[in-house]
């Protein structure tokens, strides 16, 4: 694969959210994806106690033949894709430029901050206004309660992979991620993984055809 | 199967650095891997422990660093190829072990792989092991990519067999936990026998005893093996340079300050202005090299993390050759051009090249800007470090602060190393008043114990992890009670090294590799030493705040509370609810309750949120682990628990 194939060389992806959601399973699982495409990729992530309820970003590098910095310099990320609405916002005020885009679940996990009175959480029309101006396109998800519905709210992480594949920005491809979650995961998880990639991909699509619907009228 | 044994030579792989470190040390033909968990570390042992079966390995997590390297020595000295890991702060634990076998020298190839935490990620301090290899005289190796970490662990093991002393390849967690391309060698089996050979004449270093004595004699031979290390790093095909013949600035740099420095110079598009030197091979640097990059340019930039090591190594060195290479102005932390604190990052590194070369960097348009900053930063709200839904800390200190403030003497806690430091913080209700080294806590109350004497009588606790118990707070309880003390131990048994992802401890009753273990008991090694003991459940909120009233006002002494919970992530308990908790709203009074929503404002539970809108509590049924413990500390009775069928 040549870097014709990347919109730009490195192409750089954040996966963000809230430690516990499963980030470092979502850039692993899309790192493995896209090397099955013969691209090399670079991940740095947090570990540890800041995992603990604190923000947590993955930083993937998405490249044709380079190892790039673990970490992507400030206003240089190619695309955000957020477990939590506002960790989105967080990223884009450091990453973002005019030609970031964004893929974001919308369901809130509150700060303890937020939890005890001392901070208020920003109503989500506010984040999503914010979101789309800081952002070149944007795609507003609701991962969280279909993951629930397959089992695990984890879930939610390959739901955004799934939507992050539909959204054509990168070459994420259904049979590779098959590829890679059947050898990653034990055999009694490939089925409900596969089905949350293309709860995933299903999404973008809906909202593609909406947004369709409403240019037509 | 294991993705450090599943590949041929020549397959590429993406693997985290720990994960290429662990298969580099596959492709040396180890026999024995050692270490104590710690972030950034961890995964080099639990990698090299799930293939020990299949490899013929013994590995094993030891009861701490110290023991750790001399468990890996003994295998070098029977002359097998030993790897030994642990993170930074580990390094200052077996140190007085780590400078008597620099003095006595090694059989069987010897790795020592420290993980550095620059920035304090996930550490209580960002101290640094490249000053150990300096301090104790041993070679000191540094990768600079995935690769790198994966190949220079062989070559540490040739090195260190040449030599005949241990070898130190120091990571960092921005190589340790990121990951990238790893094009694999051969996996190799070497002759594993264990011999022993000791009754030898002591000169030959393969056959006699293995000492550090006579002292003088053994360091000069372990300074004469640092030359002939010298010799080789002069070779290294870890040493490389990109740029042109005679660059404007040469920066020489380590580690992933490597690949910052290239992504700096890509950046500001100085490629035809700036050198880069990355060196693997840090200490002693090879003079030869160092010589013929120095004398290109007049200008020298050295990025590394976190203190300036590389740069005092490098001026030295200029100071030696000036008289050929001429004078040289540099550029690092000692001049202020680099932070001295925290890790370093690419805009970190490019910022300080705009500088020197009078140029702007401009990281964001400058409308995007605006606009991103047109709103305070205010509008987001942070997001503190918390314990997870349904830890058992939580409950611990809810308890421990609940009782504290009853007793209102201004008790205190001193802290200790694990999830449960983050009792520092107002999640914790800011019980630790205290948090150094592991063991620490109870060293500290150990001496606190004893100012009665001087009229302090606030109560003394002190609180260790299983794993810390075993680790460093037994010397501290076994001084607390020989010295009458006066201190309550309480100890947050959750089985396992929750923090670094549930290594066994010798409290478990398997080994790193699965294997049978045998069982220390802890609250029998407290009894032992002649502390008081006490057992409960911190979930079991009443029983365990009465026993640690009763405790604190027992007469004076030793006394311990083994508080026994499994962690919340522990696979054994994970995403499996125990209760289904629902708030009554008809009974919850939220801001309008006497104990004005002490739930959300103080306990702060994630799973437990306020409902802005109808101002009752709630519970999140997502976040929520259905631990029940939150049942107790409602005033009104208003959080529900079932039990889950």
């Amino acid at each position: 694969m040549g870097t014709a194939d990347l919109r730009c060389d490195p192409y750089n992806v954040i996966i963000t959210g809230v430690g516990g959601q499963g980030n470092v399973m979502a850039s692993r699982v899309m790192g493995n994806v896209l090397s099955e495409k013969g691209l090399q990729i670079t991940i740095g992530e947090t570990f540890g106690a800041s995992q603990r309820g604190g923000s947590v970003m993955s930083h993937v590098r998405v490249s044709a033949d380079s190892t790039w910095s673990p970490q992507i310099p400030k206003g240089k990320a190619h695309m955000v894709v957020s477990l939590e609405p506002i960790e989105a916002l967080r990223v884009l005020l450091n990453y973002g430029n005019p030609h970031t885009n964004t893929l974001c679940n919308m369901r809130p996990i509150q700060p303890v901050a937020v939890i005890s009175g001392d901070a208020t959480y920003p109503s989500l029309d506010y984040l999503k206004q914010r979101i789309a101006e800081l952002s070149k396109n944007v795609w507003f998800v609701d991962v969280t309660d279909d993951a629930v519905k397959l089992g695990n709210p984890i879930y939610g992480n390959i739901m955004m992979i799934g939507a992050l594949a539909e959204t054509g920005a990168l070459p994420i491809a259904r049979e590779d991620f098959m590829t890679v979650i059947s050898k990653t995961m034990p055999s009694d998880r490939v089925a409900a993984n596969l089905a949350a990639f293309d709860r995933g991909t299903q999404m973008i699509s809906r909202l593609r055809a909406r947004m369709d619907d409403a240019i037509g009228t | 199967m294991s993705p450090i044994l599943g590949g041929r030579k020549g397959s590429h792989h993406l693997l985290m650095g720990n994960e290429a470190i662990a298969r580099g040390a596959l492709e040396a033909g180890v026999s024995v891997a050692t270490g104590y968990p710690g972030t950034p570390s961890s995964e080099i042992v639990e990698r090299l422990a799930g293939v020990s079966r299949e490899h013929n390995l013994y590995v094993e997590w030891s009861v701490n660093e110290k023991v750790a390297l001399e468990v890996a020595a003994a295998a070098s000295f029977a002359g097998l190829r030993s790897l030994c890991v642990m993170k930074q702060n580990g390094v200052n634990v077996a140190s007085d072990f780590l400078l008597h076998l620099a003095g006595s020298g090694t059989r069987g190839g010897m790795v020592l792989v420290p993980c550095d935490d620059p920035g304090a990620l996930s550490s209580a301090n960002e101290g640094e092991s490249r000053h150990f290899a300096r301090l104790v005289e041993i070679p000191l190796l540094e990768p600079g990519d995935f690769q790198q970490a994966k190949d220079m662990i062989k070559w540490a093991f040739e090195l260190s067999e040449e030599i005949r002393n241990i070898v130190m390849v120091r990571s960092v967690t921005r190589l340790s936990h990121a990951s990238g391309k790893v094009t694999f060698g051969e996996l190799s089996q070497l002759n594993t026998r264990a011999f022993f050979n000791h009754d030898g004449s002591p000169p030959n270093p393969m056959q006699g005893a293995v000492l550090s004595f006579p002292v003088a004699l053994k360091h000069s031979q372990q300074q004469q093996k640092v030359q002939q290390a010298i010799e080789r790093f002069e070779k290294s095909p870890f040493n490389t340079y990109s740029g042109p013949q005679k660059p404007e600035l040469l920066i020489i740099t380590s580690s992933t300050c490597h690949l910052y420095s290239k992504e700096a110079i890509h950046l500001l598009d100085l490629a035809d202005r700036v050198g880069l030197l990355n060196m693997g091979t840090t200490w002693p640097l090879p003079s030869q090299l160092m010589k013929q990059y120095l004398a290109t340019t007049d200008k020298i930039l050295i990025v590394e993390e976190v203190i300036p090591f590389l740069e005092e190594e490098v001026k030295i060195l200029a100071t030696e050759l000036a008289p050929q290479i001429g004078l040289k102005i540099f550029h690092g932390k000692r001049d202020g051009s680099l932070p001295s604190v925290g890790e370093l990052n690419p805009d970190l590194v490019a910022e300080t090249l705009a500088k020197i070369f009078n140029e702007e960097y401009i990281a964001v348009p400058e409308a995007y800007a605006a606009r991103a900053n047109e709103h305070t930063s205010s509008e987001l709200p942070g997001r503190d470090l918390t314990f997870c839904p349904g830890c058992p800390h939580r409950a611990t200190f809810w308890s421990i602060h609940t009782v504290l403030q009853l007793d209102n003497r201004k008790g205190f806690v001193c802290g200790d190393i694990g999830c449960y430091s983050l009792a520092m913080l107002p999640s914790g209700y800011s019980a630790l008043k205290t948090l150094h080294s592991m063991g620490s806590g109870t060293g500290l109350a150990s001496g606190f114990g004893k100012l009665g004497q001087f009229e302090m009588d606030q109560p003394v606790l002190a609180v260790s992890g299983d794993s810390t118990f075993y680790h460093a707070v037994m010397p501290a309880l076994i001084n607390s009670v020989h010295h009458r003390s006066n201190l309550i131990l309480v100890i947050l048994d959750n089985s396992g090294t929750a923090m670094t992802g549930f290594q066994p401890h010798p409290g478990r009753p398997i080994d790193a590799a699965g294997n049978e273990a045998h069982r220390i008991d802890i609250p029998s090694i407290c009894e032992a030493i002649g502390a008081k003991v006490k057992i409960s459940d911190p979930f079991n909120l009443h029983h365990t705040q009465q026993t640690l009233i009763e405790l604190i006002e027992d007469k004076p002494g030793v006394k311990v509370l083994v508080l026994k919970q499994i962690c919340a992530l522990s696979p054994e308990k994970k995403a499996q609810k125990m209760y289904e908790m629902t708030i009554d709203e008809t009974i919850c009074l939220g801001e309008n309750c006497g104990c004005n929503r002490l739930c959300t404002r103080v306990f702060k539970c994630p799973g437990l949120n306020w409902d802005i809108n109808k101002r009752v509590s709630r519970i999140d049924e997502v976040i929520c682990a259905g631990c029940g413990f939150c049942e107790g500390i409602c005033p009104a009775g208003a959080i529900r628990k079932k039990e889950v069928a």
